[in-house]
Parts: structure tokens; C-alpha cells; sequence
């Protein structure tokens, strides 16, 4: 288990420097997730064209692991459509819990940085804070997702 | 009938006078000579829990190998056993916080216990709506949730004295809060999440003229500082095992003899009654009135080995070794850049609170455990300090009189390590 493992250059770069870290007016939908544990807070916002995700962002705070997983799925769902974002909920979620989970860039892009996580079980609610919320924006849930 | 002849454990590393031998104590501690990730275990989460020695861990194998049975029931040898080594625990507790009596010393599961027992004995029976309860935005979620459900149930309200910059409670405030409604006053000795030393004897005072109770969560202080409930002068004092080298879920709750005796029970059951029928129950005297069923006999035993340890340091002496390491983490993590120091009160407990630009407190505790640096992040169970001082979490090393400077530098090592990494 090392830390490079965790902090891989990806997740550095984009805790650094978030993707689409922005508030969006003419979201169609949006949705709140908050890690009572840590504080992460964030907000995730989706403009929807028809059954494609046109343009996604966020915003909050929270820690190198919530940030950067939040900033790779805002660059992972632009352009899919509603199901394939749903599917590549269900492979992350799979590729953070599951030792044996398979980590195919091919597949999985960029996201495949965040494979280190599992070996963090303390860390795994940071990465999978805001797939939750996204998930939660998509199907127009009221309330505020919490981890716990 | 013969009493229980607890077979003395090894001595603890004490020399009277003087400083405290650390090397010595360190040696007392089994945990500290285990590694974490690679490195030696640098163990600074002493606030949150601290470890134990070798003679508390002995006392409770003791008890459980040589003279477990169910306490205050049995004629049969085993049980007095128990029953002596459980009061004899008691009395040491007595001592430790010099209480008039053990009548006063209640065993709890600890501190959060202990409240929610005074908050639905004493105070429940004697609130009506619009009457007042005065608690700090330093409190710790147990002196605060407990007080808010007693609301509810009465229609009283809750009252919060605010604190300072530097993370004082602001006796101006408080002076202008409590009044003719106030009926209980519930402050922190010693800040969890800040370290502040409450000078409590100046609210207590203030309290007693007006005649309202005070109750004092020391949770953070009887590790740290020598606790004299009648010299304080409060009306009940809570504190926990845990913190202080003992076992988790046994605490005490310490009450003047007259309120707790006027208290009804907390909770019915086996060991807390005299006599029972279906038609009346009579309850047993103070303080097994408010320990029905089972106690945590271990709990209670391995507590009072840990009052012998701390005695036999002294703590005066703990808290000069404890003093002299918040001297050296304050003025070397400010030397750490970026870094703020939260709470900074004149009158601190071994707690630095702090944060760091650029690095998020959670991402600093698994960087620091990888370099076998135990720390707590998060809310540290204050959310209204984490609110007052306008950071959603901070890191907190805590320092107990094991620990020291060496640590420390380890510390502001790691600290160096997370800030490469992520900033």
C-alpha cells in the first residue's frame, strides 16, 4: 500500500486545478452530497439535452480525494447519455469496493486513477461522494445525499 | 468471607520529584513498541483516546482470570472478590476527583452518559417551558445534543454562550445570558476541540449566587489537570475512563450527595432496587440507585488502576510534561508554512488544533498515518466551533505525558511530506 497509490499524479493535478468548477444558471438539474464525517460538502449541476448529459459541473469543498473524483466524473459524463452514466456509476462503485474489480482505461478513461482508493476503505465515501450525488441529480432526488 | 487480594502489578516507572522519566513511562505502554506502515507508532490522538500501561491491562486480565463473578449478589468467594475489587475502584475514583463520598461516584458508560443521566433525572423532573439551559458554542456534541432533547421534551430552550477568536468563552456573554430563567448551567473544563482551559471557576461562582446548578463536562480535564470537586464547587462533574489510560465504556458521573439522592433513577432493573413487588418498588441507596443491572466491572476495576498510575505520576507532573510539549508543537508547527493555528487560548490543554492552506485535513490524516503519525480530522464531534471558526474540518494532534518532542518534530516531518504532496 503507498501513498503514490492514493495520490496518483491525476488525482494531484486534478484536486488542483478542478474541471468544470463552476455554478451553472441553466442547469436542468442539480443535487447536494455532503460527508458529515469530513465536511465534504459539494453541489453537482447537469444541463440535460434530451436523454444526453450536455454540460456538467460542480461546486464545494472537500478533500484531494472528493475533489478530483468530482472533476474526473464531470470530464467521464459530458456527452453520455443518461444510461451510460448510470453504467459507469455501477463500474466505479464496483472498481472501489471490489478488490478484484477490473481497472480497464479503456473503459474507464481517466477514472481509472481512482483504483487506488480501495486499498483506503476510510477513503472510499471521499471518492464515491459525488457519483452518489450525480446519481441523485439524474433521478431528481429532493434531499441531500449523505454519506452516512 | 475473605476479601479479594489483588496480587500487585509490576511498580509503574516513577521516581517522586522532578520531572517525569519519559523513556521510562514509554516503557510502561505496550502499544507505543508496535510500528505503523513501516515506522514507529507516533501515537498524538490522546483527545480523542489514550493508551494504556502494562498495569492497567494486567489489572482487568487479573480480574477476568482470577476473580470475575456478577458484583453485589453472591456469598460465594468469586463474587466478593468482584465486589471488592468493584468498590475498591470506586473508593480510588472518589480520591482521584476528591469527592466527599462514594455515595457521589456513579459508574456510567462515560461522559455522554453521564450527561444524558443528569439532563433526564435532575433536570428533566424541574423544567417548564421557557425555562433555560446555558451551555458554550465550545461544547463537545455530548454537552449539547442531550440538553436539546431535554427541550423538546419540556419546551425549554437552549442557550449557547458565544466564544472568542482565540477560542475563549466569553464571560462578558455570559454574564449577560444567564438569568432569572436560567436553571442549569453545562460548560466544557476543557475544550476537546480546541484545547482551551475553561476558567470555570469564575462561571461557577457567578452560577452559585444565583443558585443554579452547574454541571461540568470534564471528559478532556481529568487526564489533564488535578480535578478537586469540592473545591470547584460545581454539582456534577463527568468524566470518562477512556481518556484518562482506562477502558472504554465506564466513566463517572460525580454528583453532590443531596442532589442525586433527591433524583429519581435513570433507568430500572436489577441491582438498583431494595425490594421489588408489583405493587411497589423500593430503591436501593446512593449511588446503585443509578446502576441498574450489570456494571462494567472490568471497566471499573481497570479505571482504578489507571487513577493508581496517574497518582503515581502525579498529576501535576503530567500536566507540566503535557504543558511543555504544547509550548514545543505551538511554536514549531507555526514555523510549518501555511499552517493556522485554531484555538489560541492563553490556557490550553495538549491540543493543536490547526489547518493547513492548500491541504484538506482529511488528506493530511492519511498522509500522517502512512508516516506512522496518528491524528484526529474532522469536526471533532464541535461542529458549532467548526462553524464559528468557518473550516468545515481541522487536524488535531493531541499530546499525552507518553508523548514527546521527538514526536512532535515527527509531526512537523509528516506535515512536510503532505504539503509536497498536495500543495
Amino acid at each position: 500500500m503507498d501513498l503514490k497509490d492514493l495520490y496518483r499524479d491525476v488525482i494531484v493535478d486534478h484536486n488542483r486545478n478542478p474541471r468544470n468548477f463552476r455554478p451553472m444558471p441553466e442547469a436542468s438539474a442539480q443535487a447536494e452530497g455532503f460527508n458529515p464525517l469530513c465536511g465534504d460538502r459539494l453541489t453537482l449541476f447537469v444541463r440535460l439535452d434530451g436523454e444526453r448529459i450536455g454540460d456538467v459541473s460542480f461546486q464545494g469543498s472537500g478533500c484531494a480525494i472528493s475533489v478530483a473524483s468530482a472533476s474526473l466524473l464531470t470530464e467521464s459524463v459530458k456527452g453520455r447519455t443518461v444510461a451510460e452514466a448510470e453504467q459507469l456509476f455501477t463500474r466505479m462503485h464496483e472498481l472501489l469496493t471490489r478488490q478484484d474489480a477490473d481497472a480497464d482505461p479503456a473503459e474507464l478513461g481517466k477514472l481509472a486513477a481512482l483504483s487506488g482508493v480501495r486499498e483506503f476503505p476510510a477513503r472510499v465515501k471521499c471518492a464515491s461522494l459525488c457519483w452518489h450525488t450525480l446519481d441523485a441529480a439524474l433521478h431528481r432526488e429532493p434531499a441531500a445525499v449523505s454519506t452516512e | 468471607m475473605s476479601a479479594a487480594r489483588p496480587v500487585p502489578g509490576p511498580a509503574p516507572a516513577v521516581v517522586t520529584g522532578g520531572p517525569l522519566d519519559v523513556a521510562a513511562i514509554r516503557g510502561d505502554f505496550p502499544v507505543l513498541a508496535r510500528t505503523v506502515h513501516g515506522r514507529p507508532l507516533c501515537y498524538l490522538d490522546n483527545a480523542a483516546s489514550s493508551q494504556h500501561p502494562r498495569s492497567v491491562i494486567d489489572a482487568v486480565s487479573r480480574y477476568y482470570e482470577t476473580s470475575h463473578a456478577n458484583v453485589h449478589r453472591g456469598v460465594h468467594t468469586l463474587s466478593q472478590e468482584a465486589t471488592d475489587l468493584f468498590e475498591g475502584a470506586r473508593e480510588k475514583l472518589r480520591g482521584f476527583v476528591n469527592a466527599r463520598s462514594t455515595k457521589e461516584i456513579v459508574f456510567v458508560r462515560g461522559t455522554t452518559e453521564a450527561i444524558n443521566l443528569v439532563a433526564q433525572s435532575y433536570a428533566r423532573p424541574r423544567l417548564k417551558p421557557g425555562d433555560e439551559i446555558l451551555v458554550s458554542w465550545l461544547e463537545h456534541h455530548a454537552n449539547i445534543v442531550p440538553w436539546q432533547m431535554l427541550c423538546e421534551q419540556t419546551g425549554a430552550v437552549l442557550r449557547a454562550i458565544p466564544i472568542t477568536r482565540s477560542g475563549e468563552v466569553d464571560f462578558e456573554a455570559f454574564l449577560a445570558l444567564i438569568g432569572e430563567r436560567t436553571r442549569l448551567l453545562a460548560l466544557s473544563h476543557v475544550s476537546n476541540a480546541l484545547g482551551t482551559v475553561v476558567p470555570v471557576e469564575r462561571y461557577i461562582r457567578e452560577a452559585r449566587r444565583r443558585s443554579i446548578p452547574v454541571l461540568l463536562d470534564g471528559a478532556q480535564a481529568a487526564p489533564h489537570l488535578p480535578v478537586d470537586v469540592q473545591a470547584l464547587d460545581c454539582d456534577f462533574y463527568c468524566f470518562s475512563g477512556h481518556k484518562m489510560c482506562g477502558p472504554t465504556g465506564i466513566g463517572v458521573l460525580w454528583g453532590r450527595e443531596s442532589l442525586l439522592g433527591a433524583m429519581p433513577p435513570w433507568q430500572g432493573g436489577g441491582d438498583m432496587i431494595l425490594a421489588v413487588s408489583f405493587e411497589r418498588t423500593v430503591y436501593n441507596e446512593l449511588p446503585y440507585k443509578f446502576e441498574a443491572g450489570t456494571p462494567h466491572i472490568a471497566g471499573a476495576i481497570g479505571l482504578g488502576a489507571a487513577v493508581d498510575y496517574l497518582e503515581a505520576l502525579g498529576l501535576e507532573r503530567i500536566a507540566a510534561t503535557e504543558h511543555d510539549l504544547l509550548d514545543y508543537a505551538t511554536k514549531r508547527l507555526a514555523e510549518v508554512p501555511g499552517l493556522t493555528i485554531i484555538g489560541t487560548a492563553p490556557e490550553k490543554a495538549a491540543v493543536v488544533s490547526f489547518t493547513i492552506e492548500g491541504v484538506h485535513p482529511h488528506d493530511l490524516g492519511t498522509i500522517l498515518d502512512h508516516e506512522g503519525v496518528a491524528i484526529r480530522t474532522g469536526h471533532h464531534c464541535a461542529m458549532p466551533v467548526m462553524e464559528f471558526f468557518g473550516v468545515p474540518a481541522t487536524a488535531r494532534a493531541s499530546f499525552a505525558f507518553y508523548n514527546t518532542r521527538a514526536e512532535v518534530d515527527r509531526l512537523v516531518d509528516a506535515l512536510d511530506v503532505a504539503r509536497e504532496m498536495l500543495s
